[in-house]
C-alpha cells in the first residue's frame, strides 16, 4: 500500500522504544489532586463548589459557561480544600480546585449510561459530549463539542480520526489504540454520526503498523477506512494530515470545517465513547512518562489533576542530574520549572533529561533548510526577522499567522536560532496590534 | 509534600539537528581538498604559497574586523574565512606575485564580507569579490599564465584554453585543449579551477551530504549546455562543443563551489532556479560574445546581486494560499 504523506517536514530520531511495549499502567491516585478549571483552548470553566464541600469522583466542579471552553469534573471522590490559585502547566498560576482524595473513588451517583449509543442523535451525542468536559487529547485541547458542531453552511462529510503520533518519543496515544481499539472505532462512528459525514477515516503512521492492522481487523461493519501514513513530523498537524489523506487545502486562516472535514484525536474518540456510552465524564488521562530522565519510563493512566512529581516518583524517580522537564512532546511540548504542576486534560506527555549546554548561535547563513522544510510553505528566517526588526506588517505578509509552531524549522537550523521563539513572539504582537485596531 | 527540584525553562522545540554552521564550513572545506592536492602536483610551490598567504591574510583579516567590533572571536573559526581563503587562492593564476594574493585577501573579507556585517549578511560571494578586486586593479598581473610544471613551454606566452578560442580562433586551428586535459587538470589557469575531476569528487561529497543545493550546479551547467550547443551545433568549425564549455576555465568550480555558496544564493527552490539559469546564460553570454574569454566570476556576482530581490518575490506557496474559506 503507498504510504501517502505531506510535503517537506522533517524524520526525527523518535526514541519511541523506551516504552512502546509497555502496557498502560493505572496508577493509584494522590491524597491530594489539583484540579484547574482552566484546561482548554478558551474561557475558563466557573467553579460550582466550595472549600469544604464533600464531592463525589465524576461529579461536574466547573462549569463551561460558553462555547469556547470545557467542564472540569473531580478525579477522586473526597472534601474540597481550597478553590484557589495553584500552578499551572501554561506557567502562571490558574484557578483549581484542590480535593482531598478519600480513596473511596465513589463515583457520582448520577452518572449513566447508554444502552444503544448509536440510536441518539447528533444533538444528545454533542450534549453529552459537552457535558463530559471532553477536550482534543492530542494536545492542544480543543473543546471537542465545538468540533461536533459544523455552521450550517460548511457540510460536513468525512471524520479523520488522528492516531499519527508523530512527536518523539510519545506512545501513549500508540498503546490506547492496540489496548482499545473497539471503542476508538464506535467514538469515531459517534463523531460521525454527530457531524452527518458519510465516513470515516483512520490515520496511523507506519512506525505503528500493529495498530493499523487492529483497526483493519475491528472495523467491519462500520463505514471505516483505514489509512496508512509515513513516519514523518509533523504528520499529526491537523492542516498537513487533512492534506496527506484527501488532497485538500484547508485555506489559511481557516478551520478543517471549510474543507469539511472533522479531525479528532484517537484519545478524544475513546472520550467520546466512554462519556455517551457509559456517562464517564473527562477525569482522567492516557500519558507517556519518558526520556532519559526517568528512571523506568512508562504509559500510564492517570487520573487529572495528579503532580508530576507523583507520576514521575510511579515510574522509580527522577534519575540523578535531570534539569529540564516538559510537559508534551520534544518537539511542540512546554517546560516546566516545577514538578508541583497538575496532570491536565492536554498533557500527553511527561519527559525529562538532562539538557546539554546552550548551543552557540550564529547569524543566518541563509541556507535555506527552515524552507526547504516547514510544512506550512513559509519562509521562517524572514519571519523572524521580520519580528526582530519590529516590522509586524511585514511578518504579517510573510504568513506568520499561517505557523503552527511545529518547530521543523528551528530543528533543522545549523545556526542553531531560537525561529520559533521570535515567531511565537511574533504572532502575539500582531494578534494583539489586530485586536487594537478592531477596538 | 512541595519539591524543591527548579527546571530549566526554554521554549519549543527541544530536539535539534546535529548540523552546524562550523560543521557545514568544514565540510565545505573538506570537499575542496582533492582539487587543492590537485592544484598542489600541478603547479607545486607556486600553488603551496598563494594557499598559505591567502589563508593568513583571510584570518588575520577576520580576526581585525571581528575585534574592531567587538565580535566574538569564536567566528573567526566557524570555517568561512577559511572556505574563502581557499576559494580565493583556487582562482589566482599561479605566477601571481604574493603581495597582490595578501591584497586579495584583504578584499575579499573586508570588502566581499564585514563591510555588510560579516557572515551571513554579505550580498557577494566574499572570495569573488577579492577575484575581481585584483582583475581589475591589477589586470596584466591576473591574466599571465603559467603552465602546469609538467608542460614544458615559455611562460610568457602560454594561454588558458578559454583565451586560446576566443583570441586565437582554436576551433579553426585545431589548436584547442583536448577534454581529457581540460578534466584531469593538464591545462593553463588559475591552480584550482583546472582539474575538473578533483573538483567533481569533492562536489559528489557536497551533493551526497546536501550541503548544497543541487538545483544550482543543475541550472548552471544545464543552461550553459543548452547555450552553447546551440551555437556548436550552428558553427561547429568556429564554435567549441558544450561539453569544452563545462570543462574549460571557472566553471565547475563556480557552479559547485561559488554560486551554491548558502549566503549568497537564493532561499526558496524556485529562487534558486532562477538564480542558476540566469547564471548559466550570463556566463555564455559572455564567452561567446563578450570582450573576456571567461564570465564565470561576473555572472556569479552579478546574480548575486539579485538575490535579495529573488528572496522577496520567489516566495515559496503557503499551504492553503489557493483554497477559499
Amino acid at each position: 500500500m503507498k504510504k501517502k504523506t505531506f510535503p517537506r517536514g522533517i524524520y526525527p530520531t523518535e526514541y519511541k522504544t523506551l516504552t512502546s511495549d509497555k502496557a498502560i499502567e493505572t496508577i493509584t491516585p494522590p491524597e491530594k489532586v489539583f484540579i484547574p478549571l482552566h484546561q482548554h483552548f478558551g474561557s475558563p470553566a466557573e467553579a460550582l463548589v466550595k472549600k469544604g464541600d464533600e464531592i463525589y469522583m465524576g461529579q461536574k466542579i466547573g462549569e463551561a459557561k460558553s462555547l469556547f471552553s470545557a467542564s472540569v469534573h473531580s478525579s477522586v471522590s473526597g472534601k474540597v480544600l481550597a478553590v484557589d490559585g495553584y500552578h499551572h502547566p501554561l506557567g502562571k498560576p490558574i484557578l483549581a480546585v484542590t480535593v482531598a482524595n478519600d480513596g473511596e473513588d465513589r463515583l457520582f451517583p448520577e452518572i449513566q449510561g447508554h444502552e444503544d449509543p448509536f440510536s441518539l442523535g447528533p444533538n444528545e451525542i454533542r450534549d453529552k459530549v459537552k457535558d463530559a468536559g471532553i477536550v482534543g487529547l492530542g494536545g492542544a485541547a480543543f473543546p471537542a463539542a465545538v468540533k461536533l458542531t459544523p455552521p450550517k453552511d460548511k457540510p460536513i462529510d468525512t471524520i479523520i480520526i488522528n492516531g499519527c503520533e508523530c512527536e518523539p518519543v510519545l506512545t501513549a496515544d500508540y498503546r490506547l489504540m492496540l489496548e482499545y481499539p473497539e471503542e476508538i472505532i464506535k467514538g469515531a462512528e459517534l463523531v460521525r454520526i454527530a457531524t452527518g459525514a458519510a465516513k470515516v477515516i483512520i490515520g496511523v503512521e507506519d512506525n505503528k503498523k500493529d495498530a493499523f492492522a487492529l483497526f483493519q481487523a475491528k472495523s467491519n461493519g462500520f463505514p471505516i477506512e483505514t489509512s496508512i501514513l509515513k513516519t514523518k513530523y509533523p504528520q499529526g498537524a491537523e492542516k498537513n494530515l487533512i492534506s496527506a489523506l484527501l488532497k485538500r487545502e484547508v485555506p489559511r486562516g481557516g478551520l478543517p470545517f471549510d474543507v469539511g472535514v472533522v479531525v479528532q484525536n484517537v484519545g478524544t474518540a475513546k472520550a467520546i465513547w466512554d462519556a455517551v456510552a457509559q456517562g464517564i465524564p473527562l477525569f482522567a488521562r492516557i500519558l507517556t512518562v519518558s526520556g532519559s530522565g526517568i528512571t523506568k519510563p512508562k504509559n500510564l493512566m492517570a487520573r487529572i489533576g495528579t503532580p508530576f512529581q507523583h507520576a514521575i516518583d510511579s515510574c522509580g524517580g527522577m534519575v540523578e542530574g535531570t534539569n529540564i522537564l516538559v510537559m508534551g512532546g520534544p518537539m511542540m511540548g512546554l517546560t516546566q520549572w516545577t514538578a508541583d504542576v497538575p496532570i491536565i486534560k492536554g498533557t500527553s506527555g511527561i519527559l525529562a533529561w538532562k539538557e546539554p549546554k546552550l548551543a552557540i548561535e550564529f547569524n543566518c547563513i541563509r541556507c535555506g533548510r527552515c524552507v526547504e522544510h516547514c510544512p506550512m510553505g513559509l519562509v521562517p528566517t524572514q519571519l523572524m526577522k521580520s519580528v526582530k526588526h519590529e516590522q509586524l506588517e511585514s511578518a504579517e505578509s510573510w504568513g506568520v499567522l499561517d505557523c503552527v509552531e511545529c518547530g521543523c524549522c528551528q530543528y533543522s537550523c545549523p545556526a542553531k536560532i531560537p525561529l520559533v521563539h521570535w515567531i511565537r513572539l511574533g504572532k502575539n504582537q500582531v494578534i494583539s496590534l489586530k485586536r487594537k485596531k478592531s477596538s | 509534600m512541595m519539591t524543591d527540584n527548579r527546571y530549566l525553562l526554554k521554549s519549543s522545540p527541544h530536539f535539534s539537528d546535529k548540523d552546524s554552521v562550523p560543521k557545514i564550513m568544514y565540510t565545505v572545506v573538506l570537499s575542496l581538498m582533492p582539487a587543492v592536492l590537485a592544484s598542489l602536483y600541478f603547479f607545486r610551490f607556486q600553488a603551496l604559497f598563494l594557499y598559505l598567504f591567502s589563508l593568513a591574510a583571510c584570518l588575520a583579516t577576520e580576526a581585525i574586523f571581528l575585534k574592531v567590533r567587538k565580535k566574538s572571536m569564536h567566528s573567526l573559526w566557524d570555517g568561512s574565512a577559511i572556505i574563502t581563503a581557499l576559494l580565493l587562492a583556487m582562482t589566482l593564476p599561479p605566477s601571481l606575485s604574493l603581495e597582490l594574493v595578501a591584497i586579495g585577501a584583504v578584499a575579499s573579507i573586508a570588502l566581499g564580507k564585514h563591510v555588510f556585517g560579516g557572515l551571513g549578511n554579505n550580498i557577494f560571494n566574499p572570495a569573488l569579490v577579492g577575484r575581481a578586486f585584483l582583475q581589475i586593479a591589477f589586470p596584466v598581473a591576473m591574466t599571465t599564465w603559467a603552465p602546469p610544471v609538467k608542460i614544458p613551454v615559455d611562460l610568457a606566452t602560454y594561454a588558458t584554453p578559454l583565451a586560446k578560442l576566443k583570441f586565437e580562433d582554436a576551433v579553426a586551428q585545431g589548436s584547442l585543449a583536448s577534454l581529457k586535459d581540460l578534466f584531469w587538470g593538464n591545462v593553463g589557469g588559475c591552480i584550482g579551477e583546472t582539474s575538473v575531476v578533483a573538483l567533481l569528487v569533492g562536489a559528489a561529497f557536497l551533493l551526497y551530504k546536501r550541503t548544497i543545493d543541487w538545483r544550482i550546479p543543475a541550472g548552471i551547467l544545464g543552461t550553459l549546455a543548452l547555450f552553447t550547443g546551440i551555437f556548436w551545433q550552428a558553427g561547429p568549425d568556429k564554435n567549441a562543443s558544450p561539453l569544452f564549455h563545462i570543462l574549460a576555465g571557472g566553471l565547475i568550480i563556480g557552479a559547485f563551489f561559488m554560486a551554491t555558496d548558502m549566503v549568497t544564493s537564493p532561499i526558496s527552490p524556485l529562487g534558486s532556479w532562477i538564480f542558476a539559469i540566469g547564471t548559466g546564460l550570463l556566463i555564455g553570454l559572455i564567452r561567446l560574445f563578450g570582450g573576456f574569454p571567461e564570465g564565470v566570476m561576473f555572472s556569479i556576482l552579478f546574480m548575486n546581486s539579485f538575490v535579495p530581490l529573488l528572496n522577496q518575490y520567489a516566495r515559496p506557496r503557503i499551504l492553503g494560499e489557493r483554497s477559499k474559506k
